[in-house]
């Protein structure tokens, strides 16, 4: 669905030229969901804007739903739909109006928008809706009339920027489920970007690291855990016992960065889940009370960490978007 | 394309007809200024030699049509900047829409707009003060009108891409449209017995100083070569131009 090699894009400032991106090869195929992850300003958006032809590259090439990007970019257009980070709904318009522009614009008959948009509507929970100003509705009727718009053509792949960004907890997890639900039903390509990592983590199925115009690791979000630092273990044993148990626990296979407390061991192991039974196995026959433990699956934060040195919050950089 | 501009002109219509304020709020300056000023107006065109044929109506009134047009379409680029902030401008380019339909869309509309308010001012101007003018001078006056409205708009479209801050804009279009509304002479004619020479010298390279000539002509009735064509000339020169600059600019990327 989407192919792209050494994409670049240099910008111009009064501090010499910016490269925004640096040459970025992805792959995406239908129905996937793919995520971008990174901080603010590692070059998430400007790549979305050079896949959805708003920029043009640098350097590199691309094709997108079968069109190439610099030969054919009204192909490129006809194929996606693109949410932009900040929406783009106008205040003073009817939904009703920005539905049946948006629609029309994609070729649609007066009579398939206004059928395609209450379709939309009433998937995405903003029916009735339709002869409100845009500005009276909430934040998350926002963002759903947003991406009710970049469907509008049912286009087979659509682009989101930070689809949840601003939104209160509960219309995020809200909208995790409709995005989940209109890909189920539609076989919808979905490729966002977020700076969230649950949100990385709980909606996507492949997640593409970002950092400083370059991506740096890809895989499923698993995947991405298991390789970087593994598990977290933390167990919890009698007191006088730490040092025995400690030790078992340096001998089971891939244990790794071994801490001890009081009365607590942490490790890390590739897989936790499979290290444990052996780990409870081997406490057992040594006659350790064990009272307490406890597996951590590493977060993306953690990968983010161990692939670039830095936390996503450390990363962001400041003003940028 | 034709479907394209409609449904832009149609979208920025519903918006305007919501709001109808701005039919007021735009003749606000003009009507001002034919109630306050016009009178006036009148002892002294009568009193001072050097003023252009016909009487103080038919100067003032085409005068208070440029006024109209400068501040209610060199301004139409405000909107423009309000759906670049709220990202209204980007979805529509994602779009396989025609980006020089985005532009003629909004300028059909400013211009339409124009009509309507220029519409109402020589109405107030005729049933008030008695401004006589011939209906084919008026018409052919008010076409002169859109297509500064065009010229205009389009250029401020071209103005607010280029510049892209709510602050540098209104800055650099008031420095430009003072000179420019002066020179154009549209309350006191700028002519070679009332002004000295060097600016009238000066005003001979302002465009809308040669079209408020032809339109004050339209309101006298002349309809000859001598009265018109300068003025007709540089108008449809200045439309295509400005029209130009603007399709440029919106087709220019990350525009």
């Amino acid at each position: 669905m989407i192919e792209a090699r050494g994409l670049a894009r240099t910008f111009r400032s009064r501090g010499g030229p910016v490269e925004a991106v640096r040459g970025v090869d992805l792959d995406v195929a239908p129905g996937e969901l793919v995520g971008f992850l990174g901080p603010n300003g590692a070059g998430k958006t400007t790549t979305l804007r050079l896949l959805t032809t708003l920029l043009r590259p640098t350097t590199g090439r691309a094709t997108v739903g079968g069109c190439d990007l610099l030969t054919d970019p009204v192909g490129v257009r006809r194929q996606i739909g693109y949410v932009a980070q900040g929406g783009g709904t106008a205040y003073e318009c009817r939904v009703r109006e920005e539905i049946e522009i948006q629609g029309r614009f994609y070729g649609l008959s007066k009579a398939d928008t206004v059928r395609r948009g209450a379709a939309l509507a009433s998937r995405l929970d903003i029916a009735g809706l339709e002869h409100r100003l845009v500005r009276t509705l909430s934040g998350g009727q926002r963002r759903r009339l947003d991406i009710a718009l970049g469907l509008i053509h049912a286009p087979a792949l659509v682009f989101l920027d930070e689809p949840t960004t601003g939104l209160d907890p509960q219309s995020r997890a809200n909208l995790w489920e409709h995005i989940r639900a209109l890909r189920a039903e539609h076989g919808l390509t979905v490729f966002l970007t977020t700076h969230y990592l649950d949100e990385a983590d709980a909606l996507c199925d492949r997640v593409l690291v970002i950092d400083n115009g370059t991506i740096v690791a890809t895989g499923t979000p698993d995947e991405l855990k298991s390789r970087i630092s593994g598990d977290s273990v933390s167990v919890e044993v009698a007191p006088g016992t730490v040092p025995d148990a400690a030790g078992i626990a340096g001998r089971l296979p891939g244990a790794h960065e071994v801490t001890t407390g009081e009365n607590t061991i942490r490790f890390r192991v590739p897989r936790g889940d499979t290290a444990l039974p052996e780990l409870l196995r081997a406490l057992h026959t040594h006659g350790i009370d064990l009272r307490s433990v406890q597996v951590h699956r590493p977060s993306l934060n953690d990968v983010f960490l161990t692939l670039t040195g830095r936390t996503l919050r450390d990363a962001e950089v400041p003003g940028a978007a | 394309m034709p479907r394209e501009i409609w449904l832009v002109f149609r979208r920025h219509m519903a918006v305007s007809l919501r709001n109808p304020a701005w039919v007021i709020v735009g003749l606000t300056q003009p009507i001002l200024y034919l109630v306050l000023f016009g009178p006036l107006m009148e002892r002294i065109v009568s009193s001072t030699p050097g003023f252009p044929q016909g009487d103080a109506w038919q100067i003032l009134t085409p005068g208070l049509l440029v006024q109209l047009s400068l501040f209610g379409s060199l301004f139409a680029g405000f909107s423009l900047l309000a759906d670049l902030t709220t990202g209204v401008l980007e979805r529509l380019r994602v779009t396989p829409a025609r980006r020089l339909s985005l532009l003629l869309g909004r300028v059909l509309h400013d211009t339409v707009q124009l009509l309507v308010q220029a519409v109402i001012l020589i109405l107030l101007a005729v049933v008030i003060f008695g401004l006589r003018a011939p209906l084919a001078g008026i018409a052919l006056c008010l076409t002169m009108v859109a297509l500064i409205g065009i010229t205009l708009s389009a250029a401020s479209y071209a103005l607010a891409l280029t510049l892209r801050s709510e602050e540098t804009f209104p800055a650099v279009l008031t420095s430009i449209s003072t000179p420019v509304l002066l020179l154009t002479g549209i309350l006191v004619p700028i002519t070679t017995n009332l002004a000295p020479h060097w600016l009238y010298t000066l005003s001979r390279l302002n465009p809308f100083a040669h079209v408020m000539e032809a339109q004050r002509a339209t309101f006298r009735g002349e309809y000859t070569v001598d009265a018109l064509l300068t003025g007709s000339v540089v108008l449809v020169a200045i439309t295509a131009l400005t029209i130009w600059w603007a399709t440029t600019t919106f087709h220019r990327e990350n525009a």
